[in-house]
């Protein structure tokens, strides 16, 4: 057996960049693969999971400690359904405004009310989880949720109308499953955070047997409710809504990491065999010298199992640790869209994904080295060697082909000379011609390079189309300049704005493009079972990038634009008339089209509410104003705010928010692509070694008749253009017809749906260069073994059997 | 007499870097005159092919100066060999070295198509050359289906395509039975007759005699013998 293990260690040790290509081939594959399937599991029910990691409660419960004793509350553990508990915490809820350092909200403005709990971060349910900076160190200290802080990290929140007026610092964000309050601090912090002649609320924590469903929870709710003397318990918070965010969120992640995870899936296992059956194949004439010495054909068979299982085992071993080193940022930033749950990749798949990669890898070797095992010891010696004798083309081609295909080797031969007639540099159809030596090799890794062009499509696309629907999603927040009641603690938001008065200042100022106004309204729709907020729109808003996922933009009075949640509420469709009511009047309009929004809203020309008297939440109207081009923005706002103060109202540059979810998505694919490519990549320099490898005598033969390095790397490249071209030509479609699933399962997650416009991102500016995309990938990966084909010695590849 | 067409001047050539290694080729000195047949005799591991290849400008001397038709081979770059190679060298093998999945009429217009010639005067001239050397009904076949002697006239064909001022061939009856060697014999003879120059390496010393009016022999890469100094001493420096 140790002539064996010698036979094995020398066959790697031999071909050393082979086996380097294999090791990297497995490497980038498993580290695909480990991502890949990492993040599908990932984004299935990460909730459930972080739910289970924290201990999240069921409910989130606050008594009023005046209305029961202590022993009352906590005998309420042993209502029917709890299983566990935690509490009591103090908890006060509050009013601060944002303190003199804050950003966002200006210096002193109001914050929503909040309710505070003094707690430590750890407890029997509802662990928290520091997602940002650190947890509360004592009083004047404050931990919001993360993804539901009015306020950055280091900013401060005051409360002037509580004695002393304290501070609190933002110190850190954490996560809680269970959303069970607005924000902590230190136990000790309650006391000075209570109004006078109040006390504090007692807080407990439950998690119970059945809470599934929104009855279920109702039901616990009512047992903890009659455990307590009446009016005791004020208010119950559930995990609901913290656990549907999450899965909404991570549910529109699915689609497209799946077709990643199987595109990448696929292209591995494609490639890994390859590799490996190349391998195996290129050393059928030593497989002959072996057996000529007396190896069985098992002990054959298995040297080559084991010579390939050898590069791939490091390899996988790299990829798993790749994968996981990957995950870090990569999970990183899908946790911050997913707010939690994703704490890296499970072991068992960092199991199981290396256990499938080394079995597809002795799979792939078995058969050709069980082929090579069987094969006839003449033939295998005759393999590769140009030397007389009337067999010896059969020979070659013996490990690949049975004989006896003269049918198709003859349709071979024809094709090989129509390219050979080809008005091309010799070199150049000698090129072409090449992957006829080993079809099914170079059929394999065209589908391999297929795969990635087919990645990278789908990637941009992905990338395109999230960029554009975002841009629909943010049609709201338009305009690089933008008028609104001033927020700030001391004045008084206007009661009455005088529209015409802003839109005459905002007309007259240089610089002015076009602009609109917004305003929320009190109108309702007639028979709404959502609950839908009517906007009315002033002004000229078809610049404002507001996407219709089918109908048209309302063109007056009489009309309105729905979003999504509307027409599922009500089970409406665009062309359905409504009746829009408000004090008593009402006036019909008809749908005329779907607008792209995550929200609930239907908007209105402000003309169509003079039926109903018009009344809109004036303190709340904007004005979106798009800038000529060159228009110095700060100078318009300053000149602006300027004519607009005196009207109650301010002028402020527009803002611009990241969405982190497609900035995590947009990660996500780019690092996706990128593994793929590479495997693709050293899919084909795979392919180019051995076929170089195959062909260096007769590479040689062509040097000694005067081939120039030059033409030999035309010839190696050209021998990769063909698969290139035709990969381009089906990956791309394939990857359009992937991004037209994914996109909309996308998009029906997030629970919209798609205007056209976001799908056809697919223009001949954008077709022409990905099309390309597989050649240049095919030209990347042959270029190095070109290069070491020109600069193989003649004598040497001539002297090469 | 002609001008010398190869010269070759205290040619080394040592294959290992190593101190302790032999060299293939020790300070070898040789004139080959234009239209010249020379044969180069030796025992096998000699330096014969070492020479030829040299020569052929496959591979460059280790110290020593090679020069062929006013070509300085030894100072060329790759790019510069592949034009020498493809313009003045023509190259017999031992085992033929047809390329297995061209045709025969391919194979013989590979130089031609290499330099960039047009492809009918170059069919032109493989047919005419085909004929000439008598395997013109083999033109579509596959080098795989040919018998040696055959083979080695295709081999031929193709060397002679570019019309190269030097024809270099190693042993090129090592691989044929006696019948297809005479063949091969006669052929190379008739070239040299019409003002071809050869160099021949081999171990068959009828073919030496029959086609080379010079021979000599190499031992252990240095000049053992040759005819041309010993009719006309100090003739040949
Ligand atoms: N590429 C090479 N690398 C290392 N050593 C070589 C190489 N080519 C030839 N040699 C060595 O150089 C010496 C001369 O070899 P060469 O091939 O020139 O001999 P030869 O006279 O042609 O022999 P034969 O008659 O067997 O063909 C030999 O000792 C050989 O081992
Ligand atoms: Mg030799």
């Amino acid at each position: 057996m140790s002539a064996l293990g010698k036979v094995v260690r020398a066959g790697v040790g031999r071909k050393r960049v082979q086996t380097l290509v294999m090791v990297l081939t497995t490497m980038a594959s498993v580290t695909a693969c480990v991502l890949a399937v990492g993040l599908l599991v990932a984004a299935r029910g990460p909730y459930q999971r972080s739910f289970a990691d924290q201990h999240g409660a069921h409910l989130n419960v606050l008594y009023d400690p005046a209305a029961a004793s202590p022993a009352q509350l906590a005998a309420a553990a042993h209502a029917p359904g709890v299983t566990a508990s935690a509490g009591p915490y103090a908890a006060v809820t509050v009013q601060p405004r944002a303190g003199e350092d804050s950003s966002i909200p200006p210096p002193g403005s109001p914050l929503p009310a909040m309710t505070l709990v003094g707690r430590a971060q750890d407890g029997p349910l509802d662990g928290l989880r520091i997602t940002m900076g650190r947890w509360v160190a004592g009083p004047g200290e404050v931990v919001f949720p993360d993804g539901r802080s009015p306020l950055a990290v280091g900013e401060s929140l005051r409360f002037p109308d509580l004695p002393g007026q304290p501070t609190l610092k933002v110190v850190g964000l954490a996560s809680s499953v269970s959303w069970s309050a607005d924000g902590w601090v230190a136990p000790e912090q309650l006391a000075g955070l209570t109004a006078p002649g109040t006390t504090p609320a007692a807080q407990y924590l439950y998690r119970f047997a059945h809470a599934g469903t929104d009855a279920e929870l109702e039901a616990d709710h009512a047992a903890l409710a009659a455990a307590v003397p009446a009016g005791a318990l004020t208010r119950a918070t559930s995990y609901r809504p913290a656990q549907q965010e999450a899965d909404r969120t991570a549910s529109t992640f699915v689609p497209f990491v799946t077709a990643f995870g199987v595109l990448g899936l696929a292209m591995s296992v494609l490639i890994i065999g390859v590799v490996v059956s190349g391998a195996v194949t290129a050393a059928t004439r030593r497989i002959g010298i072996l057996k000529s010495l007396g190896f069985t054909p098992a002990q054959v068979a298995r040297a080559y199992v084991g010579q390939a299982l050898i590069p791939a085992g490091i390899g996988t071993a790299l990829g798993v640790l790749g994968g996981n080193l990957l995950a870090v940022p990569v999970l990183g930033i899908a946790r911050k869209a997913l707010r939690g749950g994703l704490l890296g990749i499970p072991l068992w798949v960092d199991l199981a994904v290396p256990a499938a990669a080394l079995a597809a890898v002795a799979g792939t070797a078995l058969v050709p080295a069980l082929r090579a095992g069987r094969l006839r010891t003449v033939e295998a010696l005759a393999v590769g060697r140009t030397a007389p004798g009337g067999k010896q083309a059969a020979a070659r081609r013996a490990p690949g082909r049975a004989p006896g295909r003269a049918g198709a080797a003859g349709l071979l031969a024809g094709v090989r000379n129509a390219i050979g007639r080809l008005p091309v540099p010799r070199s150049l159809s000698l090129g072409l011609a090449s992957p006829l030596n080993r079809p099914g090799r170079s059929a394999t890794t065209g589908a391999a390079v297929v795969l990635g062009t087919a990645g990278v499509t789908l990637c941009v696309g992905l990338t395109l189309s999230l960029g554009l629907l975002q841009d629909g999603l943010e049609a709201g927040r338009a305009g690089e300049v933008v008028v609104q009641a001033p927020i700030e603690g001391t004045t008084k938001p206007p009661e009455r704005v005088d529209e015409a008065a802003v839109a005459r200042a905002i007309a007259a100022r240089p610089g002015t493009r076009a602009w609109y106004s917004s305003v929320p309204t009190p109108v309702a729709v007639a028979g709404n079972t959502g609950r839908s907020e009517v906007v009315a729109f002033s002004g000229d808003a078809s610049w404002s990038g507001y996407q219709l996922v089918s109908g048209r933009w309302f063109r007056g009075a009489g009309e309105v634009v729905v979003g999504a949640a509307y027409l599922r509420a009500n089970q409406a469709k665009v062309g359905d008339t409504v009746t829009l009511t408000d004090h008593g009047r009402t006036t019909p309009a008809t749908i005329t089209g779907e607008v792209l929004t995550t929200g609930d809203f239907v908007y209105v020309d402000r003309a169509t509410l003079a039926p109903l008297g018009g009344t809109v939440a004036a303190e709340a109207i904007s004005f979106r104003i798009d800038l000529e081009p060159g228009t110095d923005a700060k100078a318009y706002v300053d000149a602006l705010d300027g004519a607009v103060r005196p009207l109650g109202l301010g002028a402020e540059p527009g803002e611009r928010h990241i969405n982190i979810v497609v900035l995590a998505m947009n990660t996500l694919a780019g690092t996706l692509t990128l593994l793929l490519s590479v495997v693709a990549g050293l899919g084909v320099l795979n392919t180019v070694l051995l076929d170089t490898r195959e062909r260096v005598h007769d590479l040689g033969v062509l040097k000694a008749l005067g081939m120039s390095p030059r033409q030999t790397v035309g010839m190696v490249l050209t021998s990769v253009c063909g698969s290139g071209l035709v990969a381009g030509l089906i990956g791309v479609p394939i990857g359009i017809a992937v991004h037209h699933e994914v996109m909309p399962a996308m998009a029906r997650a997030a629970g919209v749906g798609v205007p056209d416009g976001d799908l056809g991102v697919f223009e001949p500016a954008v077709v022409g260069p990905l099309i390309l995309g597989g050649l240049v990938l095919a030209l990347l990966g042959a270029v190095l073994p070109a290069t070491w084909a020109a600069r193989t010695r003649t004598v040497t590849a001539l002297r090469t059997e | 007499m002609n001008a010398p067409i190869i010269r070759i001047r205290g040619v080394s050539k040592t294959y290992d870097r190593s101190a302790a290694a032999r060299p293939a080729l020790a300070g070898l000195d040789l004139e080959v005159r234009a239209g010249e047949a020379l044969a180069v005799l030796g025992r096998s591991g000699s330096g014969k092919s070492t020479l030829l290849n040299l020569i052929a400008g496959l591979d460059r001397p280790s110290e020593g100066v090679v020069e062929v038709d006013g070509v300085a081979v030894h100072e060329l770059g790759e790019a510069a060999l592949a034009e020498y190679r493809r313009r003045r060298i023509g190259m017999v093998f031992q085992f033929f070295n047809l390329l297995d999945d061209l045709d025969v009429e391919d194979n013989v217009l590979l130089p031609a198509q290499l330099a960039g010639m047009r492809r009918e005067p170059a069919r032109a001239r493989a047919g005419e050359l085909l004929e000439r050397l008598g395997v013109a009904r083999h033109a579509k076949a596959f080098p795989g289906r040919l018998s040696g002697g055959e083979r080695q006239r295709v081999a031929v064909a193709r060397a002679l395509m570019n019309r190269p001022p030097v024809l270099l061939a190693d042993e090129p009856t090592g691989a044929l039975d006696t019948a297809s060697a005479a063949d091969v014999r006669d052929l190379l003879r008739g070239l040299n007759e019409e003002g071809q120059t050869v160099v021949l390496v081999t171990h068959d010393t009828a073919l030496a005699e029959a086609c080379a009016r010079r021979t000599i022999e190499l031992l252990d890469g240095r000049l053992v013998r040759d005819t041309a100094a010993a009719a006309a001493p100090g003739g040949a420096r």
